[in-house]
């Protein structure tokens, strides 16, 4: 190959570099390793983590069975190793596959469009604030302190530089919802977009249509946004959202310590312009045959550069299969049966103890710890091998005397019962 | 005459919803061990929905089989080379999927206490070191999702150093060859985006630079080598100019594939860059992703990073959370993990040496491309290539094809097209990356493909112009998706 | 080709003016170079435009084209047709598929603007 360059060694291909630049030692990194020596590093890393734990943390992260037939699809080549679609003739595959999630999420959020996907819940939270600001001229954007607490961290620092003034608005201490009196005082004409979550943080199914109502009369746009997408197998799709933003983790997404995740954004067909990240369309061939391909692509950051809907370039495919396929293998009826099991094992745990707000929730609640702290009831857990609530002195100053709790499908009742007997 | 039958496999494979019948289903749940609960008393009447309507009904072996189907329409990696420059499509070790699968690392919950999350906080760290030498910076945060969300941070961690300076400026200097997420991000950022013009070279006009720049200025964002694959030879000078008007020098890290243990640009003036892991660092692509876009800094910018940053207490990982300047956060939890691992998995597989000739072997490859093709391609900018090579279709344009035909026609001959009318500043662009993972078998086998098509186009230009033939599909009308789009199937 | 009645911008737009009315569009030469378009985004009514000013856009599959207002004033009307069928614009681009109307607020801006045999020099010089 030399030769044909004409090169008489692969470092006359790096002469032409200014001396300066160049790195004059070895990189001060260990040679390279085997397979097996690189699986046993990771093993090593693997056992220095949780093993083995019953895990009754949600919070915006949560423990679902992932079916099987989810890592036998992804795990093809042909999903695993392609690249985006943008030449349509030769990646049909993901495209269909697209095309089929961008359905799912419609069906199930109850919305006209839905992109394919965003890097996770909480930057779609934070795009949608910026589409709704896009779409109304509006400014200003109103968020529910019982969104959660790292999603509105990110929504700010999004926010600091776009001169998109955040402010929050409280919830009610009995029943854990948005406190609409807050809501309705701090509305006015330059709000762009009202921002809750449902169910909110503490697991809470909130009130939604209500927000609607106070958002939609003074003309800003209803930001719905979910972390547990489970819940929509049981729950009402928002009503009267005009975006929905969400995270689809649940849906065989492995929890992998946080990252990476898949989120997504759901509107209504008037805003389907102001949508940010990959769109798949519906066309035909010169054969005439129906074919799929990324379509729309004015809004992104290849073509409109700094006039860009968003300046996402990735969609996360494969994590969007991942869930695709979770939702093919449940289906119409599997999705609504895996909700009520989660619904009625978070029952059960809260059945023996006292969920510290009235209202109804799904897998998730907040408690009180009366005797002892919450720090002091999870290390008494651990000691079980169980990994109790988050407490939430970290996100919420005024609870610091209690935690979240989340029981999914996979809650065993032994543990389950653990739990509750730390409490006493 | 045989009539042709077409096997029932590759007939168009109806949509899920299409090929769902009432009552299928391929799942199965354990049996409560608690009691179940009325949804109507537990959530409110009102709040509980009906059926989810036209949502998939279909038995596991329809799953199975329609997934499988649909993913032999795919080209993928597996298959075969894709020469798409900037895109660095090296083969994507199998390994990385093992190692994270492994369940401590899958199944770890962000918020478990650290005592159990030693593991993953050792890697992150062990990543952030690695990925701190082959740059040459001084701090890396982890926690960007996509090179994108990397130049974003990057941006915002600069602008609160102006701040803190007294003047966050106003704009941000862009090569005409650069990336669209680059002025998006700047965009985003709050900065007002100034196109600075490339040289009759290809690369940065330097007395431009000196012209342009001043106290309104935040940045210039680079990309090095360019997107031409030419490295950026005044890249000091520029550098130099910047920091003597106190603006700051960005480094878009696409092309780190070229680099590594070459030249790091720490060492050549950049105070921050991204990193693509689903690039250089072999993650996979997924169809799309996801990637990850770890930022790199030299040490004026470290306490601008993202929070939380990992600090080392007594003999364990825990989290510092108290970073008073810091950016904030820009997405929950602390980062990709899962692409993090695979990306160290990469580097150990690799180590110094391994990453070096990772470089040397895709500059290699590259050149080898550019020999070879130069007879038959215009090449606009004839400075020396790196690891990508940007030719024109100008020669084969005389004839009425275009770069977007011939990518066309080079599907045909099995492989991915080349990157397609990018960067902007060649008209009719033909961006060229092989890798390293690339033999020289496949490589001739490609460049094979491409003679014979700057062939086919002086003999039957029109042939190549209604390429491909060979593929499931034909050209698809992208001009009826964009007029009447349809985002979603209906049923009826 | 260029019709002699119209005014022309050397960013490819064109300007009829009736009385204090202008109606504007792009011209044949600007959908040619734009290719097959899908999308045309138009200021709303009431809008105030200036003379040069970004006024809305043009899409085609892989590019976008600001369009740019030829004379300043108040948008009075704007093309129902182009929202359903944009393509109206590469078929008639001087007569179906005009994009808006103006009240023009500085009549005397129209001199400035280029003949149709100015206009026609000017593209042939940009080849």
């Amino acid at each position: 190959m030399l030769d044909v360059i004409g090169a008489g060694s692969v470092e006359d291909l790096f002469a032409h570099l200014p001396e300066a630049v160049r790195l004059k030692r070895p990189l001060d990194l260990p040679p390279g390793i085997s397979e097996y020596e690189i699986v046993e590093y990771f093993r090593e890393r693997a056992a220095e983590n949780a093993n083995g734990y019953a895990c009754f943390l949600g919070a915006g992260a949560y423990y679902h069975f992932r079916p099987v037939m989810v890592d036998t699809v992804v795990s093809r080549g042909e999903f695993l190793t392609s690249y985006t679609p943008y030449q349509a003739e030769i990646s049909q595959g993901t495209l269909t596959t697209i095309f089929e999630f961008q359905t799912m999420i419609c069906q199930l959020t109850g919305m006209d469009v839905a992109n394919a996907s965003m890097y996770d819940g909480s930057t779609a939270m934070a795009e949608a604030a910026m589409m709704a600001v896009r779409t109304t001229g509006r400014g200003r954007v109103l968020v529910a302190r019982s969104v959660h607490p790292e999603y509105r961290a990110v929504l700010g620092t999004y926010s600091e530089n776009q001169g998109m003034p955040v402010e929050e608005f409280g919830y009610v201490t009995e029943a854990g919802t948005i406190d609409l009196e807050d809501l309705d005082r701090k509305m006015d004409d330059l709000t762009a977009a009202v921002i809750v979550q449902s169910p909110n943080f503490f697991g809470i199914v909130d009130q939604v249509g209500r927000a609607a109502e106070i958002a939609h009369r003074r003309g800003a746009l209803l930001i719905v946004v979910f972390t547990e997408a489970v819940s929509l197998g049981l729950l009402q799709p928002p009503a009267g959202a005009d975006i929905v933003a969400g995270e689809l983790q649940s849906f065989a997404i492995s929890p992998s310590y946080g990252g990476p995740y898949a989120g997504v954004i759901a509107t209504r067909d008037k805003y389907v312009r102001q949508i940010p990240g990959r769109l798949v369309g519906q066309t035909v061939d010169t054969r005439g045959n129906r074919a799929f391909c990324l379509t729309l692509a004015t809004r992104e950051q290849h073509i409109r550069r700094e006039k860009a809907t968003s300046n996402i370039c990735t969609n996360q495919a494969l994590l969007a299969l991942m869930a695709s396929v979770f939702m093919t293998v449940y289906g119409k009826q599997g999705l609504r049966e895996l909700a009520e099991q989660n619904l009625a094992k978070a029952h059960y745990l809260s059945g023996r103890l006292r969920p510290r707000f009235c209202g109804k929730f799904f897998n998730e609640f907040v408690v009180k710890a009366e005797s002892k702290t919450p720090d002091q009831i999870n290390k008494a857990l651990l000691k079980k091998k169980i990994i109790g609530g988050l407490p939430l002195g970290r996100f919420y100053p005024e609870l610091a005397d209690s935690m979240l709790l989340c029981a999914t499908e996979m809650s065993r009742r032994a543990d389950m019962d653990a739990v509750a007997e730390a409490f006493q | 005459m045989t009539p042709r039958v077409q096997p029932h496999i590759s007939l168009h494979e109806p949509l899920l919803f299409e090929r769902s019948s009432p009552g299928k289903v391929a799942y199965q749940l354990p049996e409560l061990d608690v009691p179940a609960v009325d949804s109507s008393e537990a959530l409110g009447a009102e709040n509980v929905r009906a059926e989810i309507e036209g949502f998939p009904e279909v038995s596991e072996v329809e799953a199975i089989r329609h997934y499988t189907r649909l993913s032999t329409w795919n080209y993928a990696i597996d298959y075969g080379m894709y020469p798409l420059g900037s895109c660095t499509m090296k083969y994507n070790p199998r390994v990385n999927e093992v190692v994270a699968r492994l369940d401590g690392l899958a199944w770890a919950h962000p918020y478990q206490p650290e005592a159990l999350s030693q593991g993953s906080m050792e890697i992150m760290a062990r990543l952030e070191a690695a990925l701190a030498e082959i740059t040459g910076m001084d701090a890396v945060t982890l926690q960007p999702a996509a090179g994108a969300q990397g130049e974003l941070t990057a941006i915002l961690m600069m602008r609160a150093l102006l701040a803190k300076r007294g003047n966050p400026r106003k704009k941000i200097l862009i090569p005409d060859s650069a990336h669209g997420t680059n002025p998006a991000s700047a965009a985003i950022a709050g900065y007002a985006v100034e196109n600075i013009k490339s040289s009759e070279t290809g690369v940065l006009d330097v007395s431009a630079l000196e012209r342009i720049v001043n106290e309104d200025v935040a940045a210039l964002m680079v990309t090095n080598p360019n997107t031409l694959g030419v490295f950026e030879e005044n890249i000091l000078r520029a550098a130099d100019i910047l920091h003597a008007k106190g603006a700051l020098l960005y480094m878009d890290g696409a092309n780190m594939n070229a680099l590594m243990g070459i030249a790091r640009p720490g060492d050549f003036g950049v105070d921050a860059l991204h990193l693509n892991l689903h690039k250089t660092f072999s993650t996979p692509h997924g169809g799309g992703g996801p990637g990850a876009g770890p930022v790199a800094v030299k040490k004026a910018l470290e306490p601008f990073l993202p929070l939380p940053r990992l600090k080392r207490s007594g003999k364990k990982w825990a989290y510092d959370y108290k970073r008073k300047y810091s950016v904030g956060r820009v997405r929950a939890f602390y980062g990709s993990s899962g692409v993090l691992v695979r990306a160290l998995a990469y580097i150990l597989a690799n180590g110094g040496p391994g990453l070096r000739k990772v470089s040397t072997d895709a500059v290699l490859n590259a050149n080898y491309l550019r020999k070879r093709l130069e007879p038959f391609y215009d090449l606009p900018y004839t400075s020396h290539s790196m690891h990508e090579v940007v030719f024109s279709d100008e020669r084969q344009a005389k004839q009425g094809v275009h770069t977007g035909d011939i990518a066309k026609r080079l599907i045909d001959y099995g492989f991915h097209p080349y990157t397609v009318s990018f960067p902007l500043i060649v008209h009719g662009a033909l961006m060229i990356e092989p890798t390293e993972t690339e033999t020289k078998h496949e490589l001739d086998r490609f460049t094979d493909a491409m003679i014979s098509i700057a062939k086919e186009v002086e003999t039957d230009p029109q042939m190549v112009k209604n390429a491909p033939y060979g593929t499931r599909t034909s050209r698809v009308d992208e001009v009826a998706a964009a007029r009447k789009p349809v985002l979603r199937w209906k049923p009826g | 080709m260029y019709p002699q009645n119209f005014r022309y911008t050397k960013e490819h737009e064109w300007v009829r003016v009736d009385g204090d009315v202008g109606t504007m569009g792009i011209t044949d030469h600007a959908q040619q170079e734009l290719g097959d378009i899908v999308f045309v985004d138009l200021p709303k009514v009431g809008t105030r435009v200036a003379q040069g000013a970004s006024a809305g856009s043009v899409e085609s599959v892989k590019a976008v084209s600001d369009i740019y207002a030829p004379v300043s004033g108040e948008v009075t009307e704007i093309n129902p047709i182009l929202a359903d069928a944009p393509e109206k614009l590469n078929a008639d681009p001087h007569g179906e598929a005009w994009l808006f109307k103006i009240r023009l607020s500085v009549p005397a801006e129209v001199a400035k603007l280029l003949s149709a045999d100015e206009y026609q020099k000017y593209i042939e010089a940009e080849k």
